[in-house]
């Protein structure tokens, strides 16, 4: 017992000491902000924040981490004649692991962005902790519209796709082809809810209507009874409002209770080409569905993507392409405007028009909005396919301001 | 609600109870007689998944043996790779800590966990591969009056509830099965009788993993074969069997079935809840019977 108390003494001492190195570095550590036309840190450092291990890692995760260096590559390493870092770490879809992990890049690791960010949940919260601490997120993964609406900020860019856009290039065709009634299975967390809310606005706006929902908890494993509860509701349309593992396990389930075939419809509300690619094409032919990135939509994005290629043994999804997309204009914008100072690389990246491999024309809203084309695709029939990941086609394009929800109408305090 | 839509939920339920019922099974056994708890069992399971998988579409990829094993075979190939697999685990690692507390063995095989499904979610994708090579014998739906049930997945369930009363049948009515639960009691004497303890062992061991690797091959035709696979169902399986009362092979089966019902009435009656309704059971099973439903006191 002696020897226990002894110990605990012990250990509070060393405690004391390491929080009193800490504090001290820190200290030390904290007049290393930007001076006019410098370089924090003397280095630029990108964060990548993803999911490496759970249900989003094929479609973000450690792809993303190889977009990043690829754009960092192809800048040369080096911006203003300093050395360009990166750090990537797994988010484990938990909001306060994102946010811990984002702290301590910010204050202890001199990251100056943060990209990646799928998962809604975590999205937020490390973009609302970023922009308390003016550090510019730029966001490619999370879907959610908080990220440019009521929780907007400074500082938060939300790059690839939201969960606005995604359903009304899918809803309105849909619709527009006599799909009226609409059940949805929903994924029960914000992202889930904010895709309902938002192709349901969709759908009645064009005078459709929706029979039910049901919310399955994220990582449902059997969607079967939730499939037979939407099948029992008569409607004509099945709106699938989750994403990732989800979605292709509803779908391939559907398949299973021949769902399609007895006169259903399924509408994929967020479907990644990893997901196509999972499920087959014999399962997947025919679906429909919203984005903004297609590997093989033109010459510059198949150069591009083969190269991806090569490092990742699977072709991009339109977030790993918007990861190099979104490093790609950052660094640039550092170097038009001579600084890594968060204010100074945020108004330059509002003044630009972004154009590379992923985005054409694209531009970057006050309320953080990354605004851009996206496109209606289809899954491919099996015969169709020229090769492995040959699997969708192009449907037509979505303008840009019919996909996004317009300035004026932005419930975001910076949009005004 | 109709009967028509309580009947089709309960036999959706049911499908989902056979493989927590398989599962538990093997975690039964295995803690029963061995006193370890196996948290490597999901991993097991995934295994027994991707062998299948592996066996039916990549072996000329990645092996280049020009070949492919089909579901039927799969279902004696897998589950007996996974056995040896556990085989080799216990013999090199596991007996190695019987002396010791349970939660030594319990970090061990979450490791074990850790280190498969790394491995594999280093080749494959985490949101799952289809695969390909459910029976055509198998494919189809049939009418079942109240709803159309896919027929794999009846089979699915026929054939594991079939395994499950088997296993229960060896370890509680035959021979070897007393001779298990002798070496359980007390192995010093049942050694001095000449049996060779260790060796038994090893076996159950196996043998439990290889009943989850079962189950993953059953599991492949109907969800993604992925990485993860084990490692979402494994939490709920231990839930199942601390209801069912830790050791109990028939609790393990029983609770099993009839979680998988709860579950899948839960998930009309108020879905959100169909994710915790288990946990919530087993709280209220350990605050009013402790050593679970089916389970001794000690």
């Amino acid at each position: 017992m002696f020897n226990e108390t002894h110990l605990n003494l012990n250990i509070k001492h060393t405690l004391k000491g390491i929080v009193g190195a800490v504090s001290l570095l820190s200290l030390a550590a904290a007049p290393a902000f930007a001076a006019d036309g410098k370089l924090s840190d003397d280095k630029v450092k990108i964060g990548v924040l993803s999911d490496m291990s759970g249900v989003y890692k094929s479609l973000e995760g450690p792809g993303a981490v190889i977009a990043a260096k690829m754009a960092i590559e192809d800048f040369g390493g080096k911006v203003l004649g300093k050395n360009i870092e990166i750090i990537s770490a797994d988010h484990q879809n938990k909001p306060d692991i994102g946010a811990s992990t984002a702290r301590e890049w910010i204050d202890s690791k001199q990251v100056d962005m943060i990209t990646a960010l799928d998962n809604s949940s975590v999205g937020l919260a490390v973009q609302g902790l970023a922009s308390d601490k003016k550090t510019i997120t730029m966001n490619t993964g999370a879907g959610t519209t908080a990220l440019t609406e009521e929780q907007c900020s400074k500082y938060g860019i939300h790059y690839v796709y939201d969960t606005h856009a995604l359903p009304v290039g899918t809803a309105t065709a849909i619709v527009n082809n006599g799909g009226k009634k609409w059940f949805f299975i929903t994924a029960d967390y914000a992202f889930g809810h904010s895709l309902q809310d938002n192709t349901s606005k969709v759908v009645k706006d064009l005078g459709g209507e929706v029979v039910g929902n049901v919310n399955a908890p994220l990582g449902t494993n059997d969607f079967s009874s939730y499939l037979l509860q939407a099948q029992s509701s008569g409607a004509d349309v099945i709106g699938l409002a989750n994403a990732g593992q989800d979605t292709v396990n509803a779908i391939k389930q559907a398949n299973q209770f021949q769902i399609v075939q007895s006169g259903q419809k399924l509408a994929g509300m967020l479907v990644f080409i990893t997901d196509i690619q999972s499920m087959g094409l014999d399962i997947a032919q025919g679906l429909q569905f919203t984005t903004a990135f297609v590997w093989n939509q033109d010459d510059e994005a198949e150069k591009w993507s083969r190269e991806f290629f090569k490092r990742h043994g699977a072709m991009p999804t339109m977030v790993q392409a918007g990861v190099y997309s979104s490093v790609s204009n950052y660094l640039a914008a550092v170097k038009a405007a001579g600084t890594d100072d968060s204010d100074a690389v945020r108004k330059q990246l509002g003044e630009m028009k972004l154009n590379d491999m992923f985005v054409k024309n694209g531009e970057i809203l006050s309320n953080g909005l990354m605004l851009h084309d996206m496109y209606l695709v289809e899954a491919k029939k099996p015969g169709e396919s020229k090769e492995e990941w040959d699997l969708l086609n192009v449907v037509s394009k979505i303008p840009a301001k019919d996909a996004y929800i317009p300035l004026a109408e932005s419930a975001c305090a910076l949009a005004k | 609600m109709s009967t028509q839509v309580i009947m089709a939920q309960a036999l959706l339920g049911l499908n989902v109870g056979v493989f927590y019922a398989m599962l538990s099974l093997g975690l039964a056994v295995i803690f029963g007689l061995l006193n370890i708890i196996n948290f490597a069992h999901g991993a097991m399971y995934m295994l027994g998944a991707f062998i299948a998988l592996i066996g039916y579409s990549m072996l000329e990829e990645w092996f280049g043996i020009s070949m492919e094993i089909g579901f039927w075979p799969s279902l004696i190939v897998a589950p007996l790779f996974v056995g040896i697999l556990g085989v080799i685990i216990e013999r090199t690692m596991l007996k190695r800590l019987y002396e010791l507390d349970h939660i030594y063995g319990l970090l061990l095989t979450f490791g074990i966990t850790l280190i498969l499904q790394g491995l594999f979610s280093n080749y494959f994708n985490v949101s799952g591969t289809p695969y390909p090579g459910q029976p055509e014998s198998l494919s189809g739906v049939l009418n079942l009056g109240f709803m159309y049930f896919p027929t794999y997945r009846l089979f699915a369930i026929v054939f594991s509830i079939v395994v499950c009363f088997a296993t229960w049948y060896v370890i509680e009515h035959t021979r070897l099965g007393s001779r298990l639960r002798a070496g359980v009691e007390n192995p010093q004497l049942t050694q001095a009788f000449g049996l060779n303890v260790p060796l038994m062992i090893t076996l159950t061991f196996g043998f439990g993993c290889a009943l989850a690797g079962l189950a993953g091959v059953l599991a492949a035709p109907i969800y993604s074969v992925s990485p993860l696979m084990g490692a979402d169902l494994i939490i709920v399986v231990f839930a199942v069997v601390v209801i069912g009362g830790m050791g109990s092979i028939m609790g393990a089966i029983l609770s099993g079935l009839a979680l998988g019902l709860v579950e899948g009435l839960t998930k009309v009656i108020y879905p959100p809840a169909a994710s915790t309704v288990i946990f919530f059971l087993m709280v209220l099973v350990l605050l009013f019977r402790p050593a679970g439903l089916f389970g001794k006191e000690k």
